[in-house]
């Protein structure tokens, strides 16, 4: 890991740019800028390409034209070597985590860091452990193997991959789907917790309305083929688009509000009594 | 970016260690593991102070190494215990929250599990095997039972046949693999008059290569070849398109709208199996005739108007008869084995591609079973 930047800096930067598959244009000059330690939430009906746009950041789809920068380095005209460089400071959580289905957890986590360094046996486990215990799991979990855990726990093993080589940007694709509203909002805390201890970066494809206001720093919008509105939740939330309005002021997202804004309550009636 | 390094110092009152450069895994951590574990031994009696000031970036491993040597004498963890940065000086207020984090997490496992010796394990694994080929055997047993009170359910109200479905699979399973198999049987045919030729020509009796094809490919090769192919080609398609319908749930929401998954799927394929199979075997049977008697013909001088007099002449009925009869069992083992195995999958993906592997194998081996027991069935009969 090269010296870490200022918090705020951008660490991701996206120009103009254009995907798109056979003769469909997902994204036209699309800008985007990540800065470093937030966590951002990326919202969109379905279909506007926000699982695209991870995967044209992250180097698994080629872009049509424009440019994306990840720390500071064009990463498009990058050769493989510079590339698998950029990749080792990236943590991506897949859907339903992507596990390798022939190796346990355990294995699962040790596999970035035997792939890329050269470390004793002991010091693997180690860091292993202490990432599935990060991650939020039991340590015995670390011996069972994903078709045994639960669709959270396969969650946490993969944040558990994603984190093992200590990366600065974690990507995460839907963190929170299919999750119960108990282990989403613990799986939100979590994400919380990380970024304030590891200084990480996140990036956050959701469609979780709780976890947008819980957790993320700052939410874009995708809409016809661009970024619509970005910036901390109240300012997206009074952009006049229809579908930003229909989806912050549609019932689930008033529900949502109206739960954030309780819980601050509360937290501030606790400090309230604490002084 | 400069390696991870420390420097120890004995101080009156302990051990001070003086870490620098970049502790993170990237920069070396792992070749200074060895010896920062050696010092955790050795200073187990003592104090410990260790002195981040010259450490330029740290990552969560090199704080987990720093506070697992912090922690190495239970001493020294109760204090940590109550502040995780006990024992840690100059922090920069960045690496406050790793260290803090590193400390809550704290917790060597055991990844590999304990398996015990070799020998044992492999007796194990015998053992297992046989368990479980014995109820895979009783299973495939009462599938085929169940398959059965299907077909009878069914074919006792024919309304319920489900035509649309089993053309469909006819045309599947018969209709598309006529090229594959017509080849197949001609040029298995052409090899066989070759290979006869070469041999019966060293007894002056080449004029029986006419028995030698005829007899082949009409009682064994037409009709095994055929089923062999068929059962790498369909048994493995069924096992594959059941076995990922299972896998999306698809079965489960059959069985809820209450249809039949044996009735709509199952049956559909075993009834156009039986019916092709024999049709293709004819096919096999008749190309591979022609591919044996055109090699007779170019090869040996044996015209082709001779060649069919002699077949006429010696070739009975019975020998054809003997191979069109085996078809429809041969196309009833490998749908049934193929379905089932089908059935089977469940969970992952890797357990779909090691059924279809599986459901080939088994229905190769019964098609090879099956074909033994005719034999000797036909050969007891003087057939």
């Amino acid at each position: 890991m090269t010296a870490r930047g200022e918090k705020g800096d951008p660490i991701i930067e996206i120009k103009k740019l254009t995907t798109g598959f056979g003769s469909q244009i997902i994204h036209q000059d699309l800008d985007l800028t990540v800065k470093r330690g937030e966590i951002l939430g990326i919202v969109g009906g379905s279909g506007t390409g926000k699982s695209v746009l991870l995967k044209a950041i992250i180097g698994l789809i080629k872009p049509r034209s424009g440019a994306i920068r990840i720390f500071g380095e064009d990463v498009l005209s990058m050769n493989d070597r510079d590339h698998r460089e950029i990749d080792r400071r990236l943590g991506v959580l897949f859907q339903d985590g992507a596990l390798f289905s022939a190796m346990t957890v355990a294995q699962n986590v040790i596999a970035p860091l035997r792939e890329h360094l050269n470390l004793s046996s002991e010091l693997q486990q180690e860091i292993a452990s202490m990432k599935i215990t990060l991650s939020g799991l039991p340590l015995d979990a670390a011996t069972k193997y994903p078709s045994e855990l639960s669709g959270g726990m396969r969650k946490r093993a993969g944040l558990a991959r994603a984190l093992a080589m200590d990366p600065d940007i974690v990507f995460l694709d839907e963190p929170t789907a299919g999750l119960d509203p108990i282990g989403a909002a613990k799986f939100d805390d979590l994400i919380i917790s990380l970024k304030e201890s590891l200084g990480l970066t996140v990036f956050m494809v959701t469609h979780d309305l709780d976890s947008l206001h819980r957790a993320c720093d700052r939410v874009a919008v995708l809409a016809e083929k661009k970024v619509r509105a970005i910036g901390p939740l109240e300012e997206v939330r009074k952009n006049d688009h229809p579908w930003i309005q229909e989806y912050f002021s549609g019932p689930r997202g008033r529900a949502a509000l109206a739960s954030s804004v309780q819980e601050q309550d509360r937290s501030g009636d606790r400090e309230a009594t604490v002084e | 970016m400069s390696a991870a390094a420390f420097e120890l110092q004995e101080t009156e009152d302990g051990w001070c260690l003086e870490a620098t450069g970049t502790w993170s895994l990237g920069a070396g951590l792992g070749n200074i593991d060895g010896k920062l574990r050696r010092f955790a031994e050795k200073s187990m009696s003592k104090a410990l102070k260790i002195d981040l000031s010259g450490v330029e970036t740290m990552d969560t491993a090199g704080a987990m190494m720093l506070q697992r040597t912090m922690r190495a004498c239970s001493q020294r963890e109760q204090m940590a215990d109550d502040d995780a940065l006990y024992g840690f000086d100059n922090v920069k207020e960045g690496y406050k929250g790793l260290l803090a984090a590193a400390a809550n997490h704290l917790s060597p496992c055991e990844i590999d599990v304990n398996q015990g010796s070799a020998f044992v394990l492999m007796l194990e694994r015998v053992g297992r095997g046989t368990e479980d080929l014995m109820h895979e055997i009783l299973r495939l047993v009462s599938y085929l039972g169940e398959v059965l009170v299907g077909l009878y359910t069914v074919l006792s109200r024919p309304k319920r046949l489900r035509m649309t479905s089993i053309v469909h699979h006819m045309e599947e399973s018969g209709l598309n693999a006529t090229l594959i198999v017509g080849l197949m049987s001609f040029l298995i045919g052409a090899v066989i008059a070759f290979m006869g030729a070469t041999v019966l020509a060293q007894f002056g009796a080449q004029i029986f290569v006419v028995e030698l094809i005829g007899i082949t490919v009409l009682r064994e090769f037409g009709v095994l070849l055929t089923a062999i192919l068929i059962a790498g080609r369909s048994g493995s398609a069924f096992t594959a398109a059941i076995g990922s319908m299972k896998l999306r749930e698809e079965i489960d929401a059959m069985e809820a709208m209450g249809i039949n998954p044996m009735e709509a799927l199952v049956l559909p394929r075993l009834i156009a199996m039986v019916f092709v199979l024999p049709a293709l075997t004819f096919i096999a049977a008749m190309m591979g005739l022609i591919g044996g008697g055109l090699v007779a013909w170019l090869q040996m001088d044996i015209s082709p108007a001779m060649f069919l007099t002699r077949t006429q002449d010696i070739i009975v009925v019975e020998n054809f008869m003997v191979g069109m009869v085996k078809a429809p069992f041969f196309a009833f083992a490998i749908s049934v084995i193929g379905c089932y195995q089908g059935m089977r999958v469940s969970g992952s993906a890797e357990e779909l591609g090691r059924h279809t592997t599986i459901s080939v194998v088994q229905s190769l081996f019964t098609v090879i079973l099956l074909d033994a027991g005719f034999a000797i069935f036909f050969m007891e009969l003087n057939i």
